[in-house]
């Protein structure tokens, strides 16, 4: 089972190390952690993608909730959020295939960021598993490196007594 | 004033009486600010051991415990004392120097990333990086340590931070922390639903653990179990709670428990657990025991319950006040009676099957001259007087004492998460320096025993009159235990050997000795032992082969 996890900390030195060392130390899995500042300089938002049976899923939310820089912790999972994910892809061209490698983008709404004679990034931002997908489409070709931000998600936009 | 001055102004603004450390230069500005302030300081033989120490202190007071270490080794020898304290939830705070802040990271001499390296058994950890912030970090810090489920928190201050001029000191007039909020009060409604449970249940049982004694709610659950006449039994760290000898005790469970304890567990169909973790030594199979059972589980810290066992009733709250509030309702009716009655049945077995143990094992003296531990453990404890603290230190001289020792209005003190073998003297240590009024006996093996020795020093120089056992058997005796039903007797590693003379080692630290080497001396040999108001040492010589 996977749950989201969005966690307002501290803007302090030291904290996502508290935070991550927390998910080692009780052997709870991370699939992907990204972490930024948020409007309020001092609070940083970190959103952790996690899995496990419900009882790890529960103790992760406890033990987050017991971390003293922790200020606010909500879980959610991916059908209750507005969830992305950012990837870059640098990959090696050739005449053969850079068609299709162009018809992909489009058809996936990425673009085409960087380019030289023989390589070309591209950036997609799209919901984890279209990015998922994106990625797989590259199985034929040469992959020169892949970078992906993690998922970062909110909950969906409710008005009260919705 | 320099940072130092305000740290040490710190201390005095809680209310610190006593430090326990050992200096170097990374920490030298504190402990020269500290030599005028009235702050009594120990100077302990290993960090370690003033960790331990102020465990014992913090556990006998109610207060916080506070141990100081230099930096590097310094800090990373007072590591296990912060990992014990940490596994019973025991209050501390511990400072470390650490190497100026320009030079952190680079590996210079005596440095090591403390805060980095206990970061997953503290409540929390500072680094203080700027001389203001040394009020507000040391209010928190305190109040970190004290507050909710308790804990150790590390500060760890570079000496330019130390040595920092400092322009004003303002000790906050209250902590500021808005992610710290623990809940106290028990919900009203989960309470509402104990109580009804409480009076469908006709075999309930109140399982106690160390969080009972950490929240001082000793009176408050002991009340309530009297009020109704329910019965209680215990984990090792909730020894204590009740005087072993009450008649609504039934003993502590778990593999190491009484089988009549277990059987209480096992037979009720409804379980309180106040301020205990579940963990594997008490209950082994959280799943198995409860199952068809009504389970409610009490403790401050909201990610204990449901850890091991999911509980019908969860409910989040200090036990004290869950007790306070538990109590507020008089109308209850709860008959149990009859459950009692079977109970103590199983006790009075149970009793008897130990008196026959114990009798036999005592006639066998003619071959063997040897001291029988659970008959000498027993007979130690009912000479002890009724306030009195035994400290159990960590092996089979820990289960002989869970299991015989005879608790009355007095503390048993272990390291009961943890398992730190040599815990028993620096901690019974720090009981003494906290309450010379009370008598404080330290029960240990010859394997733990050598492990924190070297307080005997500190013992004699400070004239800490805390009395020391030592069971020896010339092995490393639980797990001699244990290799001898896993690995056929295959004993390795295990065999200690019969040094230190400990009455030439008592020689050497000025201190008195008694041997007792035969059942029929036991009560003759506590009784001097306990009389004696110096320092003293009991050598006891036990059989390897007396299992626990």
């Amino acid at each position: 089972m996977k749950r989201i996890y969005s966690v307002l900390v501290e803007n302090r030195a030291g904290v996502l190390c508290k935070v991550a060392g927390l998910f080692w130390r009780r052997c709870f899995n991370i699939d992907s952690l990204a972490v930024g500042e948020t409007d309020d300089p001092g609070i940083s938002h970190m959103v952790i993608v996690s899995s496990g049976d419900q009882r790890t899923l529960e103790q992760i939310e406890k033990q987050l909730n017991k971390k003293v820089d922790v200020i606010r912790v909500r879980t959610f999972d991916e059908a209750e959020a507005t969830a992305r994910e950012l990837m870059l892809i640098k990959v090696r061209y050739n005449r053969e295939n850079r068609g299709d490698i162009i018809e992909n983008c489009q058809i996936m709404g990425a673009s085409i960021v960087d380019m030289s004679p023989s390589m070309m990034t591209i950036q997609i931002c799209d919901t984890p598993e279209r990015v998922q997908m994106f990625l797989d489409t590259f199985k034929t070709v040469s992959i020169v490196e892949v970078t992906r931000t993690g998922t970062l998600a909110v909950t969906k936009c409710r008005e009260q007594g919705q | 004033m320099n940072g130092a001055d305000a740290i040490v102004k710190c201390l005095q603004e809680e209310k610190v009486e006593v430090v326990f450390g050992y200096p170097g230069v990374a920490i030298a500005p504190v402990f020269d600010s500290i030599l005028s302030s009235g702050i009594r300081t120990i100077l302990v033989r290993q960090e370690q051991n003033a960790g331990h120490a102020a465990s014992g202190y913090a556990r006998i007071t109610g207060k916080v415990g506070v141990a100081i270490a230099t930096s590097g080794p310094g800090a990373e020898n007072l590591i296990t004392g912060i990992a014990t304290a940490f596994a019973d939830s025991i209050p501390l705070v511990c400072i470390t120097g650490q190497v100026d802040s320009r030079l952190m990271g680079s590996d210079v001499f005596q440095e090591a990333d403390i805060s980095g390296a206990v970061e997953s058994f503290v409540k929390y950890s500072y680094i203080i990086r700027n001389p203001e912030d040394i009020p507000r970090i040391f209010r928190e810090a305190f109040y970190l340590a004290s507050t909710g489920r308790k804990g150790p928190v590390l500060i760890d201050i570079p000496q330019d931070i130390q040595h920092a001029k400092m322009e004003s000191f303002v000790w906050p007039k209250q902590v500021k922390m808005r992610t710290y909020k623990p809940t106290m009060q028990g919900h009203a409604m989960q309470i509402a639903k104990v109580l009804t449970q409480l009076q469908k249940a006709k075999r309930p049982i109140l399982c106690v653990g160390g969080g009972v004694l950490l929240a001082d709610a000793k009176k408050e659950v002991r009340d309530f179990a009297e009020r109704y006449g329910i019965p209680v039994v215990c984990t090792m760290m909730g020894l204590g709670v009740l005087p072993t000898g009450h008649p609504l005790f039934f003993g502590m469970v778990g593999n190491n428990g009484q089988l009549y304890g277990n059987r209480a567990m096992n037979e009720a169909d409804m379980i309180i657990m106040a301020g205990c973790r579940v963990a594997d030594r008490s209950i082994s199979q959280p799943d198995l025991i409860t199952s068809g059972k009504v389970l409610v589980h009490i403790d401050v810290d909201p990610a204990e319950i449901g850890k091991n066992a999911g509980p019908t009733i969860p409910l989040v709250g200090d036990v004290k006040c869950v007790f306070h509030d538990f109590l507020t309702h008089d109308d209850l009716s709860i008959d149990c009676g009859d459950w009692v009655e079977t109970l103590n049945g199983y006790r009075r077995q149970g009793e008897k099957r130990r008196e026959a143990t114990m009798k036999l094992a005592l006639a066998e003296k003619t071959r063997m001259k040897w001291v029988d531990p659970r008959a000498f453990v027993r007979g130690l404890s009912l000479a002890m007087e009724d306030n009195a603290v035994y400290v159990a230190d960590v092996g089979q001289n820990q289960l002989w004492s869970c299991a015989n020792a005879v608790i009355r209005d007095g503390s048993f003190l272990t390291s009961g998460g943890m398992g730190t073998m040599g815990y028993a003297v620096p901690a019974a240590m720090g009981v003494k320096i906290a309450r010379p009024d009370l008598q404080v006996v330290a029960v240990c093996g010859d394997g733990g025993f050598q492990m924190t020795m070297m307080e005997l020093a500190t013992m004699k120089y400070y004239g800490v009159a805390a009395k020391i056992v030592v069971l020896k058997n010339g092995w490393l005796g639980l797990v001699r235990q244990y290799q001898h039903f896993s690995y056929h007797d295959r004993f390795s590693v295990t065999d200690l050997g019969e040094y230190p003379h400990l009455d030439m080692l008592t020689k050497a630290y000025d201190m008195d000795f008694i041997r007792l080497t035969d059942n029929d001396d036991i009560d003759k040999a506590v009784q001097q032992f306990l009389a004696d108001e110096k320092p003293v040492l009991m050598e006891v010589d036990v059989d390897p082969n007396v299992l626990a």
